[in-house]
């Protein structure tokens, strides 16, 4: 008997984890700042050590920077991190995470996107 | 040896130690641009230089400002965010009118950093007086302890932000002195209009480098600051006041 209801509760679990997953698209994600792992688990580590360096002692490094994640992972057809497949809201939507960033800062890529090759 | 004595023989070691270095070399660099790997240095100190005399009747530094950050309103004045405006003086008794641009003045001893309670209010190193949104509750203890007006609040949601100059709800702004552009090495938005459309009045430099402009002319011609009876010595002087 437990063995069944086992069975089914991996069975249902495997179902909600892979039925309304993410789709995350990295539009461009072959020279991202840490392994995507790492970024996965740190990202917000990351950021929150950045923005205090650079609003506190002004010091603009680019590496773990919102302009510069914004700039690479920002939809190709929307221009932005947000909405409904964007990289930052699509993940945070599936783990009920808020984010508070885009509330100020700008969700749009500022750099022009090089042609598709 | 009681501790007076003490204390007057060290100061006694640095001034021979201060004398015997060879004339031109300086135990600390002059500050020059930075890089983005370089901290903002106490060396340096951020002003302006308003001569109100060629203050002309025209608000470029005020549309320049506002487009460079961002700055958008909905149409009602007294909500609507301010960075800079335009002060009209005018004599009462001779009718002699002047006008004058008017911002943060970026103090020393600033009143709203001292009033905030979460130490959202600041001043970096270089004398630059900010707000950092991540930590502002939205108080606005700082509107009210400014002196000068200079701080805004943010009533209403925003968007269509500038990439290098974050604004939201519920916080509270005011003039940065361009700090992202400060930080690249270039001269605030404000500055760089006047000196191309307007009346050539501001001057913007580091008012502790004895070679920059602004500290010569802080140094040779009268200038003045705005309430300087509150000793915040600011950042902002201006002249023909």
């Amino acid at each position: 008997m437990m063995r069944i209801a086992a069975a089914i509760l991996a069975a249902v679990l495997t179902l909600a984890a892979h039925a309304d997953a993410p789709k995350i698209k990295i539009e461009r994600g072959e020279a991202c700042v840490a392994p995507t792992a790492q970024m996965r688990r740190d990202h917000m580590d990351m950021l929150l050590h950045q923005r205090d360096r650079t609003m506190r002692q002004g010091l603009r490094e680019p590496r773990f920077s919102l302009k510069n994640c914004v700039d690479c992972h920002a939809a190709r057809e929307t221009g932005s991190v947000l909405g409904k497949d964007g990289f930052c809201s699509s993940c945070h939507e599936y783990a009920a995470v808020k984010m508070d960033c885009f509330e100020c800062h700008t969700p749009l890529r500022q750099k022009r996107v090089a042609a598709r090759p | 040896m009681n501790p007076d004595r003490r204390e007057f023989l060290g100061w006694g070691a640095a001034a021979a130690a201060g004398a015997a270095l060879a004339p031109g070399f300086r135990l600390i660099e002059l500050a020059q641009a930075r890089s983005p790997q370089e901290a903002a240095s106490k060396l340096q100190r951020w002003g302006l230089l308003i001569d109100i005399t060629k203050c002309a009747d025209c608000d470029e530094c005020v549309t320049a400002c506002h487009e460079e950050n961002g700055v958008t309103g909905h149409g009602r004045p007294a909500t609507d965010a301010q960075w800079i405006r335009k002060v009209n003086l005018r004599d009462k008794r001779t009718g002699y009118a002047q006008t004058l641009p008017l911002m943060c003045q970026h103090c020393e001893h600033p009143p709203c950093v001292d009033v905030c309670p979460t130490g959202a209010s600041f001043k970096r190193d270089d004398g630059i007086v900010l707000v950092d949104k991540h930590t502002c509750i939205g108080c606005r203890y700082c509107v009210l302890a400014c002196p000068y007006g200079a701080r805004s609040f943010i009533h209403e949601a925003v968007s269509g932000q500038k990439a290098d100059v974050p604004r939201g709800k519920g916080t509270v702004e005011s003039c940065t002195l361009c700090v992202h552009r400060v930080d690249r090495g270039e001269t605030p938005a404000c500055v760089e209009a006047c000196n191309k459309d307007g009346g050539k009045a501001m001057a913007f430099g580091d008012l502790n480098d004895a070679s920059a402009e602004i500290h010569r002319r802080l140094k040779s011609e009268p200038s003045s600051q705005i309430r300087a009876d509150l000793a915040l010595n600011t950042g902002v002087r201006y002249q023909g006041l």
